[in-house]
């Protein structure tokens, strides 16, 4: 049941782009045709799911305080602390998983890699990944909390943006100001879209 | 100044800033302007890491191997933040904590890769400190208004120092929660668009 209210935690209330504002730039960016909008939200979907547990792995059995017990013994370990390598370390990890998971759903689904291909080489520098990785730090999950936070993370940012992106082609259609168009008025529709959200604060299971 | 230097220089403040017409480097600039004392640290970091990034790719351009040059430029910008993240801790502790994780994410800041790829990547260095200094003035500048605005009309507050009272401490401001919150940053920079565009025609996109 904890499982379940982190899950929608991570989808609707602490949503990664409308409250944290995490992986703004594809979020933007993609987000004007619905097609392509499911397409990348789904490759984060996945990458966010394999890098999260992956990285709570390296970070629980190599650079916390004290976490190479399992190597040299507790005395030794305790005075070892990697703390300052999280961030190379994280960054290092989903740069190489992205590129293994590019090469790998190449070999085994050509179809899946023909509609994910081109969006899986921009999350390797998407903040919403590395973000994902490093709150789980912060707040301390364990490995199941991580994957599940991994996953909501991930599928909350790939709901927001396929709602931009449907509203966005609505809009097409409307008379903007010219100074607002594009860029301006998509930014005060993503705020309306983060004050939507913010009604789910609050629900608990 | 020559001509060209300002314009590396000076072109990112206005006509090609990185945050409202690159869209580059925005979850930051949305994320650390609840006050402005975060803006105003946070800009400080990614001038230091961008400009060290740029000099150091720029420095390394015709050694990088061209199949490797993101993962190369990734661990140099993790390097420089890293030492970032290090000084704050021991100098700025309260701001760092405030800061969170945001500090770790100039790492994927696009501006930072962006202009590693697109300019370090092809100029030499005393060049590609320039365009680093350059864009992130214009990062600043944006981070600056925006904290500026969203402090002074959610609390009332700048830097910490009271210059409207509020009314629950007796004072005449009721304080806009919306600012404080995430649809708050949104709009502003949205407006902060709109007014930039309405003065400077030119940069208005053609369509929505």
């Amino acid at each position: 049941m904890e499982l379940v209210n982190l899950f929608l935690k991570a989808t609707f209330i602490e949503n990664m782009a409308l409250a944290f504002f995490l992986g703004m730039c594809s979020f933007l960016a993609v987000s004007k045709k619905v097609e392509t909008a499911v397409g990348l939200g789904a490759a984060v979907i996945f990458v966010l799911a394999i890098t999260a547990p992956l990285n709570n792995l390296i970070y629980t059995y190599l650079l916390q305080e004290g976490a190479l017990s399992w190597l040299l013994g507790a005395e030794k370990a305790a005075t070892i602390n990697l703390e300052f390598l999280t961030f190379i370390a994280f960054i290092a990890t989903i740069a190489a998983m992205v590129q293994i998971v590019e090469m790998a759903i190449d070999k085994f689904s050509p179809a899946l890699y023909g509609s994910l291909g081109v969006f899986l080489p921009l999350i390797a520098v998407n903040c919403a990944i590395l973000g994902g990785s490093l709150f789980m730090v912060q707040r301390e999950y364990d490995l199941a909390e991580t994957t599940v936070f991994g996953i909501g993370a991930g599928t909350g940012f790939a709901l927001a943006m396929v709602g931009l992106a449907a509203i966005r082609e609505k809009l097409k259609y409307s008379n903007v100001p010219p100074g607002l168009r594009g860029l301006g008025i998509t930014f005060i529709t993503t705020g309306l879209m983060a004050m939507g959200f913010m009604i789910f604060g609050g629900i608990q299971l | 100044m020559k001509k060209e230097t300002k314009e590396i220089l000076f072109g990112p403040v206005h006509l090609a800033n990185p945050i409202t017409l690159q869209v580059l480097g925005i979850c930051s600039a949305l994320a650390v302007t609840t006050q402005l004392e975060p803006a105003l640290v946070m800009s400080a970091a990614l001038t230091f890491v961008l400009v060290g990034s740029n000099v150091t790719v720029s420095l390394l351009r015709n050694k990088i191997p061209g199949s490797i040059r993101v993962i190369t430029q990734l661990a140099i910008i993790a390097s420089l933040v890293i030492l970032a993240d290090q000084i704050m801790k021991a100098f700025l502790f309260d701001v760092s904590k405030q800061l969170s994780v945001f500090v770790g994410l100039i790492i994927t800041n696009c501006i930072v890769m962006g202009r590693a790829e697109a300019f370090a990547m092809a100029n030499p260095p005393m060049k590609a400190a320039l365009d680093g200094l350059g864009n992130s003035l214009g990062y600043s500048v944006i981070l600056i208004i925006v904290g500026f605005f969203r402090e002074l009309l959610g609390s009332g507050k700048l830097l910490g120092h009271v210059v409207m009272p509020t009314v629950n401490n007796g004072g005449w401001y009721n304080p806009n929660g919306l600012m404080v919150l995430s649809p708050g940053a949104f709009f502003i920079i949205g407006l902060l668009i709109w007014a930039q565009r309405s003065y400077s025609a030119q940069l208005q996109e053609d369509e929505n």
